[in-house]
């Protein structure tokens, strides 16, 4: 494993992985149904604003969301 | 038991701390030792005093405390940072202000790293690990992970900057910039950072939201980066422990390269993956409407991080460093635009139908304005880097005036629009103490920062150019010193901008203390609460 050996992998398969990475997100933001998804985690702000959720029984542990 | 092993962990970095002031071989790494001998044997004493009747963390409140302290030091620091930089730029218009007493000490030299890290890493530090507490905790629906290491990140964290300050006046640096503390302050930074990576992956890791809402992904880049960053630019041996002395590994072009690969990216990850996390979280929260487009904030974030870790060697045209490499910088730094306006577009557009609360909320007009400065240092940045522009601007005051339209325009208007989002909220205050005075700070600082990047434009530019004039023989017209003379009014022009925006930056600390202790408490902890559908 020595320097040229990183360097050859760096400049070959490691750059496909990385470029089909870069590539794959801009496809994977566009799949079909991603708008709905989108919609409900864009609104995450707007929620839970002054306690934890899922805490009305103090010291409740983790349940997961609806 | 945990109380114990604190106990005896303080009690032995106390006792130590001690003789290493004692064996000390310079003065900086003595007061450090001593800095920190002090700090060890307070936490002794409220360690000893609490033990027992400390109350356990209630899971069903969010953690709070530590971002009020952060907040209280973020305005601190700011003001301190903001103080710091007016008294140097009048020290370059007026050089009679490196007074002979102070020789050493409080000159220009040894004030200006003092400057760069009071405001971007104590005033932005603490208003990122502040903000990055309150959005992961809210966004993730989820008490913060780790019981009390949140205080251990934030008292760490500020140690580590009175360590770096003191050290800087008394002459330990490794003269590296943006990276000057000395290593013992670099492994201490490292061991807070990884309790601060803990403390907000542990959060998200509990979370019951089940997507990470695109602000977190933003703070975690940003925690994540700046740790690899920091732990690779300060590879170096030091030459005693117990001296402040250390030489770096890396030599060379190769040492630059780690420099500006490192100071790059504090800037990109820093300066703007962290503070763009501040934006979509605040931005929506004042719009009180959702991000523009949640599809383009994901496409901003990875083209972010895959484009900005390569834009360094454009801080190292025309030297050693080899053609390729910093033609390599500049192409990244243009593709650069594409993101960086993309995210500009996104935070702007994110008001599409409320752009009449421009009109009635200052808070909104600030971050308004920061992602207006955002979009106009991140087009400047790009064409800077250009090899032909960067010959004339490079070396000159257009690159200060630069950083200081990022700086004072981006992150400080919208850390501003966070801390008065959040003291309100925090404090549990009907709102804050005076809206008139938030506009004061508005235009005192819009006024400062025209002032400064104006001048320091026209400074920079003229400087170039006098740099490159040669007369019908070939030899150049111009000596150095005459260009500093030819500097003097814009200099000037610049101190009175930082003075504008010195006084906007004092005017809300007055505004956020009366808030807090003027305003009325509110019953019900929420204040602008939106309804959960």
């Amino acid at each position: 494993m020595d320097y040229h050996l990183l360097r050859e992998f760096a400049d070959s398969w490691f750059l496909i992985f990385l470029f089909v990475f870069f590539i794959g997100v801009f496809l994977w933001v566009f799949r079909p149904g991603a708008r709905k998804t989108y919609e409900d985690t864009s609104a995450i702000p707007f929620r839970n604003e002054d306690k934890p959720a899922s805490s009305e029984a103090s010291g409740s542990r983790r349940t997961p969301q609806e | 038991m945990w109380d114990y092993i604190k106990l005896i962990a303080l009690g032995l970095v106390a006792v130590f701390a001690a003789i290493a002031a004692g064996y000390a071989r310079d003065l900086a790494y003595q007061v450090n030792a001593v800095e920190v001998m002090l700090v060890a044997a307070l936490a002794f004493i409220w360690v000893l005093r609490t033990m027992g009747s400390r109350q356990p963390a209630a899971e069903n409140e969010y953690f709070d405390g530590v971002i009020r302290a952060g907040v209280i030091a973020t305005v601190f620091w700011g003001v301190v940072g903001f103080l710091v930089a007016v008294v140097i730029a009048f020290q370059l218009a007026y050089p009679a202000l490196n007074f002979e007493w102070a020789q050493g000490y409080l000159n220009f030299g040894k004030l200006r790293p003092l400057h760069t890290s009071a405001v971007i890493f104590a005033f932005g530090g603490n208003a990122l690990i502040a903000s990055s507490y309150y959005v992961v905790q809210r966004t993730s629906a989820a008490r913060l992970w780790g019981g009390g290491l949140g205080w251990f990140v934030f008292w760490g964290y500020n140690l580590f900057i009175v360590l770096a300050a003191t050290g800087y006046i008394l002459g330990a640096t490794q003269s590296k910039e943006y990276a000057e503390p000395e290593w013992y302050v670099d492994i201490w930074l490292t061991i807070v950072w990884v309790a601060y990576l803990l403390t907000f992956l542990g959060t998200i890791f509990k979370r019951k939201e089940p997507h990470i809402y695109v602000a977190n992904w933003f703070y975690l880049s940003f925690i994540v980066t700046i740790a690899m960053l920091h732990v690779v630019n300060n590879l170096a041996i030091p030459v005693s422990v117990f001296g402040s002395k250390s030489v770096q590994l890396f030599s060379g072009v190769q040492d630059a390269m780690t420099q500006w690969w490192y100071g790059h990216n504090a800037v990109g990850f820093f300066l703007t993956a962290g503070f763009l996390g501040m934006m979509y979280y605040f931005v929506p929260k004042q719009a009180e409407r959702p991000v523009y487009s949640y599809k383009l904030s994901i496409v901003h974030f990875w083209a972010l991080i895959f484009l900005y870790i390569w834009a360094g060697p454009h801080h190292l045209h025309y030297t050693a460093l080899p053609d390729w490499a910093s033609t390599l910088g500049m192409v990244f730094s243009i593709i650069l635009w594409m993101p960086s306006w993309g995210g500009m577009i996104n935070g702007l557009m994110t008001l599409s139908g409320a752009w009449d609360k421009l009109r009635t909320d200052p808070i909104i007009r600030m971050m308004v304005v920061s992602i207006g400065f955002y979009g106009m240092s991140t087009f400047e940045g790009p064409m800077m880097s250009i090899k032909a522009v960067n010959s004339l601007s490079h070396y000159t005051d257009w690159t200060i005036g630069h950083v200081h339209s990022g700086a004072l325009g981006w992150n400080g208007m919208i850390t501003f629009g966070m801390l008065y989002f959040l003291v309100p909220r925090l404090w549990a205050r009907e709102g804050l103490y005076s809206l008139k005075l938030v506009s004061w700070h508005f235009w005192l600082s819009t006024i400062g920062i025209v002032l400064y990047a104006a001048s320091m434009w026209v400074a920079g530019i003229m400087q170039g150019l006098m740099w490159r004039e040669v007369d019908s023989q070939g030899f150049l017209v111009n000596a150095f010193a005459d260009t500093v003379a030819a500097m003097h009014p814009m200099f000037v022009v610049r101190a009175l901008g930082g003075v504008l925006y010195l006084t906007g930056g004092i005017i809300m600390a007055y505004n956020l203390y009366m808030t807090v202790a003027r305003k009325p408490r509110v019953e019900a902890r929420s204040v602008a609460a939106m309804p959960a559908e």
